[in-house]
């Protein structure tokens, strides 16, 4: 690949935000011989994706904590594992059921139907039906998942072509797998979970995929497509499986770094951007908070769509139904952290003398009806009296994470939504973070003299930090007017923008958000072809 | 009737699967947990221990002790001082591989042999004459392999000596108040240690290292975990690599030393022919490498991720991952997919490396690092191959291992 750069230009590429997108982005362009500059704004790469020992000893993942969703074929194509990429496996799935029983899920299907049918003989088979539906829907939409959405509004033949694949392939679907989707991209969880299970706490246990980082209840329609999108993981090509990174996420935001720059990327840190360098309709470079022009071709934004059309540019300069889109776009984070270092692992009074119950994520929402009611507050502007928890005690996986003895905790708390009525969240932080607490107390008896620290993380702080619109943990909330080719905005779905040499490639767009990297890989494909043009 | 180890009765406390192979004669836990991999990642990222006892000891000693094993092996052991170790192997009188085992040196004198198969009389057969005594001493000693990162780190607060030990020493130490002899030795690739330990004393030995574990992440691993550890580790098995020569009904089972990708031990080439010492199957091994009759090289492939997932879509599937090896050999095709050139004796998912990888054997001018091949494989009921490429073993040598 040749780029013609003439001597203004300081490099070929500059990527706006070190997220994992834009580290992502960064590494293919790169390897593509592009001279790629990162900017990112904060003294550590990774975005959302960060570990910090807030503590001597002890690696707290502040925001994102566990991976699923990143593409195998970015793991392959960017070598990752000579980078250190390592994902640990999280052998177990533990859902209190809330009346002092639980359901403790592992990685041997014979003993998790059996742990099933302990609770109801009905789920038991009910459970190998769900899986495998749910699977063929995966299977159908993994292809729209893993490539460029067509512009079905575009005119040309490419986009013609384009079109007509899409087509072609929902055409091939099974009439059946295709009214699933459908069912699951418009509908509610719970209705969904409705057709197979009849245990309360094992449909809970299902629907608890079906809120995360959305402004929905597992009762909202929506939700179903929340659920969809987490079960499209596949950690070793197991659909819906989750590892937790060697380090945490910010330890494979480490490893994409050193990818990006083993590649020729050069990153740099405390690098904020405060606008995009336009001349006429082209992209030209970018200036620095500091006042630092730089100068390419190529401008990318790994920011969310808010921030790349009405933050980098001047939205007047664009046109006004992609400004009006990106301003409707939904983004209303509801997800808090609450992390915890802790002197020693907590007690589940039925599982007095094992461990095995904390390799993997603890999700504490017993039933359809608990997480709903915690939904309810948020609708109202104010956080769950009782929260839906996914926690993971992370040094049980990966030791390295706390002293020996010692544990951090990671807790993905909801709902607490950004915009709160009749307060603010650095008045509520400590008591939403008591509220957290105080359910981890129910469950875990004890636990409160166990807390050496705790860290409270509002969608608020989200946003300051990570520079996350709202707080909102997907870059644009899922619900279907935001996903596929509206993502992020009706005719903007292919990462370009209606400047020339300006791109986009967070988490705001297709397949994003979860750390996922197409976002990332996706948009490179497209900046390479039009560069190759 | 199946035996049990002498540390069988705590490690079966621990053991919630109750899941079993017969390793020779004994009872050996396939897991100890519902999640085998969980346990693969205690050896690749924290510490995990394998109850290594039934694998066979011979003790070897007397005046002629060192030339019955210097006539017996392939490695000079010779050169095995006081306080070291040899992963060797042996041959018959054809130069093909009988079995492999670790040699511990104790004194000028005093050696210890480990076996996967039983194989006395064949030493004893070899000593005729010496002045030496080999004796079965299996049973007096259970053994105790403590494996991974942070193996160092748990095993050096039971005893300090672990700390200075380089790779494949061994020294004698003490244990919950045993004797203990600790090597720096092991089977998945790793850092790693393995205890001798007297059967009498196995409990309390195993109870400190549990102990010493806590807060490590240690937790014991079956040969679930253990089977693809060793083939990240390049780490040839008899009866899946190769058959014992002896035990074999044709040569198309037999292997040489080079053939096995044991050819290092050998010393090289130089060494194969003026060696003043005449080891069993010297002969054909100096003939085999003199007049190139080597038939195969081992070598590891790597499967072409692309492809895999292509033909798997390709056949409406969503593209697995083999998370056991499987249980058979693959054959081995050249590029073009038109003519048989090996075949893949051991083939698993590396969740370290996150690839398809196996332990091959090629024609030796196929046999460069780098070179496509294919490899056929059952897909809905056809048979097709899948893309692989050669390359260097082992797979996964982290700088920990001998560091």
């Amino acid at each position: 690949m040749t780029v013609s750069t003439g001597p203004t230009h300081d490099w070929d590429a500059l990527v706006v935000g070190g997220g994992h997108n834009g580290l992502t982005h960064a590494a293919y362009l790169a390897k593509a011989g592009l001279r790629t500059l990162v900017l990112e704004k904060n003294e550590l790469v990774g975005g959302a994706a960060i570990t910090e020992e807030l503590r001597p000893g002890f690696s707290f993942t502040t925001f994102s904590y566990a991976l699923s969703l990143l593409r195998p074929e970015i793991i392959q194509e960017l070598d990752l594992v000579s980078h250190g990429f390592l994902p640990l496996m999280m052998p177990s799935s533990f859902h209190p059921t809330g009346d002092g029983d639980y359901l403790l899920l592992g990685d041997d299907h014979g003993q998790n139907v059996q742990e099933i049918r302990r609770h109801s003989p009905h789920d038991a088979d009910a459970y190998d039906r769900y899986h495998h539906d749910l699977d063929q829907v995966c299977r159908a939409v993994q292809p729209l998942f893993d490539n460029i959405p067509p512009d079905v509004f575009g005119t040309d033949p490419e986009d013609q072509a384009d079109v007509a694949w899409l087509l072609e392939h929902l055409g091939s679907v099974d009439r059946r797998v295709l009214h699933d989707t459908v069912r699951l991209l418009t509908g509610s969880a719970s209705d969904w979970l409705e057709d197979y299970f009849e245990h309360e706490a094992v449909a809970g246990f299902h629907a608890s995929s079906s809120i995360i980082g959305s402004k929905v209840g597992p009762m909202s329609p929506g939700s179903g497509l929340v659920l969809l999108f987490h079960k499209l993981g596949e950690h070793d090509r197991h659909l819906g499986s989750w590892a937790f990174h060697k380090g945490g996420n910010g330890g494979f935001t480490q490893v994409l770094a050193r990818a990006a720059t083993a590649y020729g990327a050069e990153i740099r840190l405390g690098a904020q951007v405060s606008a995009v360098l336009v001349d006429g309709e082209t992209a030209t470079g970018v200036v620095l908070a500091d006042g630092t022009e730089l100068r390419a071709p190529v401008v990318v934004s790994a920011l969310d769509p808010r921030r790349t059309f009405t933050e980098l540019v001047d939205p007047v300069t664009l046109p006004g139904d992609l400004v009006d889109s990106v301003r409707r776009m939904r983004f209303r984070g509801v997800s808090a952290k609450v992390n915890f270092a802790l002197d020693g692992l907590p007690v589940f009074p039925a599982l007095p003398d094992t461990d095995d119950h904390f390799g993997g994520f603890l999700n504490i929402g017993p039933t359809i009806e608990y997480v709903e009611r915690a939904f309810d507050a948020a609708k109202y502007g104010w956080y769950s009296e009782r929260p839906f928890i996914d926690a993971a005690v992370q040094s049980v996986v990966d030791p390295d994470m706390a002293p020996p003895g010692k544990h951090v905790m990671s807790c993905f708390v909801q709902y607490a939504p950004y915009e709160l009525r009749g307060s603010t969240w650095d008045a509520e932080r400590e008591a939403f973070g008591d509220r957290a607490q105080a359910v981890l107390e129910s469950h875990f008896p004890g636990f409160g003299d166990l807390v050496l620290q705790r860290e409270v993380v509002t969608p608020l702080d989200i946003e300051q930090r990570t520079g996350l619109t709202e707080g909102n943990i997907f870059a644009g909330e899922f619900l279907a007017p935001q996903m596929y080719f509206f993502r992020p905005a009706p005719g903007w779905s292919q990462y370009r923008t209606p400047l020339r040499g300006y791109y986009q490639c967070g988490s705001g767009t297709h397949p994003g958000g979860c750390v996922i990297g197409s976002p990332g890989r996706l948009a490179s494909h497209q900046v390479l072809r039009d560069l190759a043009r | 009737m199946i035996r049990t180890t002498p540390f069988h009765p705590r490690l079966s406390e621990l053991d919630t699967q109750r899941l079993y192979t017969h390793w020779q004669g004994h009872l050996s836990p396939r897991r100890y947990t519902h999640a085998p991999k969980h346990e693969y990642f205690a050896v690749r990222n924290s510490v995990g221990v394998f109850d290594t006892s039934p694998l066979y000891k011979y003790r070897v000693t007397g005046p002629d002790a060192e030339r019955l094993l210097a006539t017996a092996l392939v490695r000079d052991v010779r050169r095995c001082r006081p306080g070291q170790a040899q992963y060797t192997a042996w041959c018959d009188e054809r130069g093909f591989v009988r079995q492999d085992g670790v040699v511990l040196r104790h004194a000028p004198d005093d050696f210890l042999l480990t076996a996967a198969r039983p194989c006395l009389s064949w030493f004893a057969a070899v000593g005729e004459g010496m002045r030496v005594l080999v004796e079965d001493v299996s049973d007096a000693w259970a053994m105790l392999a403590v494996q991974g990162p942070r193996s160092r780190a748990v095993l050096s607060s039971l005893a300090q000596e672990t700390t200075g030990l380089a790779f494949f020493d061994h020294a004698p130490v003490t244990v919950a108040g045993a004797a203990v002899t600790l090597s720096r030795t092991g089977y998945t690739g790793d850092l790693g240690y393995e205890l001798l330990v007297p059967a009498d004393d196995a409990l309390d030995v195993l109870d400190a290292v549990l102990e010493a574990g806590r807060g490590h992440g240690l937790r014991p691993f079956g040969e679930d975990a253990l089977s693809v550890l060793r083939i990240e580790a390049g780490l040839v098995l008899v009866d899946v690599e190769w058959t014992d020569s002896r035990l074999a009904q044709t040569d198309t089972e037999r292997v040489t030393p080079t053939e096995l990708g044991l050819g290092w031990m050998l010393g090289g080439k130089d060494a194969v022919h003026e060696t003043d010492r005449a080891f069993v199957g010297w002969e054909a091994i100096r003939r085999e490498l003199r007049e190139g009759t080597t038939r195969w090289r081992t070598t590891g492939v790597v499967v072409d991720w692309q492809h895999w997932d292509e033909l798997h879509r390709g056949a409406g599937l969503l593209p697995p991952v083999v998370e056991h090896p499987h249980p058979y050999e693959s054959v081995l095709y050249d590029a073009e997919g038109e003519h048989e050139v090996g075949y893949t004796t051991s083939f698993v998912w590396s969740p370290v490396l996150q690839k398809h990888v196996g332990l091959a054997r090629v024609r030796p001018d196929l046999a460069a690092p780098g070179t496509p091949l294919r490899q056929e494989m059952a897909l809905s009921h056809h048979n097709t191959s899948v893309r692989v490429t050669t390359t260097r073993l082992p797979f996964f040598a982290p700088e920990r291992k001998t560091s």
